[in-house]
């Protein structure tokens, strides 16, 4: 709470009730090409408009961890190939902010990339959601969003990914079914990764969107325990791992 | 056209670009030969060098050896310090057996290989000679009571030599043979006989009593040996490992370069010239973006097509998806989950998706990407196409427009499987195509 720029946070979430409603996020961008994170803050960075607000930008791992601990921001849209170890070194060092439980600091990941390998990294690592750079400014700023009130984001390739990798450990033994998706979780995944959005989801399954989220969140949470042989082997074969 | 500023660098990229990968004339060097050889292929290697028929410089060498076994000695020279290529004259064998190639890590390699039968042969032919020979020569010398074992190490040592050579032949060629018992009798052959020699002194010599103390000065003497050359053998491997890692980054990026410029640099070059049309510039651009995600992401990395008519589910629908991008200039976003062989109920199911993407990306295609959704569960394939266009009412549809009823809903349904056109919350369409595989013909 002694954070230095805990003070400018709080009470701009009632002056900015005009624009973009309530909502207000403080948002770190890390890429290492300037141009793009030129990019993405004249996209969403309009503050009156967004409601995200850009409070700090990082090229590579150090910097970016200075930066995040620094302004302690609430989402990163964090880029997964970097230098000095890549998005998955960031999420590793900042794993304490993370954990922090009264300002955890959440982490979108956001890359060119949509390859399984890098996808499934920093899932595993602790992102809360996986876009790829193709995304429109809106839905960008929406998926922060989601991501600050701690829901996860899947984009369609991500839902694809993770129905691929929870297919194929379908027979195993009973024990394991913790892990392994429900069958309401599995629809909302697949209609995700038929390019529905969350509120069409919530409109085709008869229930609210709330729910989707709490689904997704949930498949999030199994991916991440995916130290279970099963996964690992589905990995390993794929040469994720 | 008038000189563009971008044409410099990208003209001037090709050289830079590609000529790593054109092989450089091999420099004369002198290798030993691997085809055809008797032995080490020494004389071969040296005839091929030189120019000269095999003949004569075996002769030459048969020649020395009469002279005190000097041309033994410098055979084994030749042997121990020249490397295993390919070269020497290939005059009397048929050269369609034996070819080089460049593998991809720019070294010249066997194509083919010919049975090494008649070159055991000849090694012990020439073995016996040899045999016959010194103990032609030397006969009444005290050094008699030696010939035996030092011949017997002699082959043994030659056999293992040239089953070095064999094993470094075969990591060029990549053969995956059952040659492996093969392999391991000779090595245990070379073995066998070299202690055999060995042995054969100590016995014939009657001083198997003393063979602790001989033992003991020879690991001295070994010990010795490896304190002083260590040093240099690590330099050495070290330097060696270093510079293959050098070749091999030098490798990579020179295809890597070659790949930007054969595609990248060219769809910029003509994403230049169409900068005025925006559709083609950005079919360009999501056409490259694909090729190179390719690419990059894909595990083989080659990023190059087969070229032949997809086998497998998914890569049908990739396949299919792409050239509708490309053709339409509508971005189409694939997920594809499982995948199993394509059959002739699945081919008519991709045909059908293959028209609900050109119909998607006609009529939808303004309101944003198309997305394809293929997932293949147990013995159902099911195909999902929807756009975020303005939508439509099947109903409305003329009676002869074909293209969703017969392409889509009747190619499904002759072939067993069902298709379900409908409206999108939000606006859009969605063509979901369900068909059970074809039953496994095995």
């Amino acid at each position: 709470m002694s954070d230095p720029t805990e003070a400018n946070t709080d009470p701009v979430e009632p002056t900015q009730a005009g624009g973009a409603g309530e909502r207000h996020v403080r948002v770190v961008l890390v890429d290492d090409h300037r141009m793009f994170r030129t990019g993405v803050q004249a996209e969403i960075g309009r503050t009156e408009e967004t409601g995200v607000e850009v409070v700090g930008e990082a090229a590579d791992v150090d910097q970016a961890v200075t930066v995040i601990t620094a302004t302690r921001p609430e989402v990163v849209l964090l880029d997964v190939h970097l230098p000095g170890g890549g998005g998955v070194e960031v999420l590793r060092r900042c794993a304490p902010l993370m954990a922090d439980a009264e300002r955890p600091v959440r982490f979108l990941a956001l890359s060119v990339s949509d390859a399984a390998e890098d996808v499934i990294g920093v899932i595993r690592g602790g992102a809360r959601g996986y876009v790829t750079k193709t995304i429109t400014g809106t839905d960008l700023v929406d998926s922060v969003f989601r991501v600050q009130e701690g829901d996860a984001v899947f984009s369609p390739r991500l839902a694809g990914f993770v129905l691929d990798a929870f297919a194929s450990t379908d027979a195993p033994p009973v024990d394991e079914d913790m892990d392994r998706l429900t069958q309401r979780e599995r629809e909302v995944l697949r209609l995700i990764a038929r390019g529905y959005a969350y509120k069409e989801i919530a409109k085709q399954l008869f229930i609210s969107v709330k729910t989707v989220e709490s689904h997704v969140s949930a498949v999030l949470r199994k991916l991440q325990l995916s130290n279970r042989h099963e996964l690992t082997r589905w990995a390993t074969a794929r040469r994720l791992v | 056209m008038p000189p563009h500023p971008g044409r410099v660098t990208i003209d001037g990229m090709p050289e830079a670009a590609t000529a790593p990968l054109v092989e450089p004339r091999p420099p004369r060097k002198l290798y030993r030969s691997s085809d055809g050889r008797w032995l080490g292929g020494v004389a071969r290697g040296l005839a091929g060098h030189l120019g000269l028929p095999v003949i004569w410089v075996r002769l030459v060498f048969v020649g020395l050896f009469m002279a005190d076994g000097l041309g033994a000695l410098l055979y084994a020279a030749f042997w121990f310090f020249v490397p295993l290529g390919v070269g020497g004259v290939g005059g009397q064998r048929s050269p369609s057996l034996v070819s080089t190639e460049t593998s991809p890590d720019g070294r010249r390699r066997l194509v083919a290989r010919r049975p090494d039968k008649g070159q055991i042969v000849a090694l012990l032919l020439m073995v016996v000679v040899a045999m016959v020979f010194v103990g032609n020569v030397n006969v009444g010398n005290g050094a008699k009571a030696y010939l035996w074992p030092v011949v017997l190490v002699g082959a043994g040592v030659a056999l293992v030599w040239r089953q070095a050579d064999n094993a470094r032949r075969a990591r060029w060629v990549e053969v995956g043979r059952r040659r492996r018992t093969l392999t391991l009798l000779r090595a245990a052959g070379g073995v066998l006989l070299v202690t055999a020699g060995v042995s054969g002194v100590f016995v014939l010599q009657g001083s198997a009593a003393h063979l602790g103390s001989v033992l003991q000065a020879a690991l001295a003497v070994l010990v010795g040996i490896t304190l002083l050359a260590g040093p240099y053998l690590v330099r050495m491997t070290q330097d060696l490992s270093e510079e293959r890692l050098m070749r091999i980054r030098a490798q990579e990026r020179a295809e890597v370069a070659a790949h930007v410029h054969d595609s990248v640099l060219h769809t910029l070059t003509l994403i230049q010239r169409n900068a005025e049309n925006a559709n083609e510039v950005r079919r360009l651009a999501r056409a490259q973006e694909r090729d190179l995600r390719t690419w990059l992401y894909k595990p083989e990395g080659t990023g190059k097509d087969e070229a032949d008519e997809p086998t497998d589910l998914a890569d049908a629908v990739r396949r299919n998806a792409a050239e509708v991008e490309d053709k339409h200039g509508v971005p189409i976003e694939v997920v594809v989950v499982g995948d199993c062989p394509l059959d002739e109920r699945t081919g008519a199911q991709m045909q059908a998706a293959r028209e609900a993407m050109v119909n998607a990306a006609k009529y939808g295609g303004e309101g944003g990407a198309v997305q394809v959704y293929a997932e293949v569960e147990g013995r159902t394939v099911f195909v999902s196409v929807r756009d975020r266009g303005p939508g439509f009412d099947f109903d409305s549809i003329p009676a002869d427009r074909m293209g969703v009823r017969e392409s889509i809903i009747g190619r499904m349904e002759r072939h067993g499987g069902t298709a379900r056109l409908r409206a999108v919350p939000g606006g859009g369409t969605e063509v979901e195509l369900e068909m059970e595989r074809a039953e496994k013909t095995s």
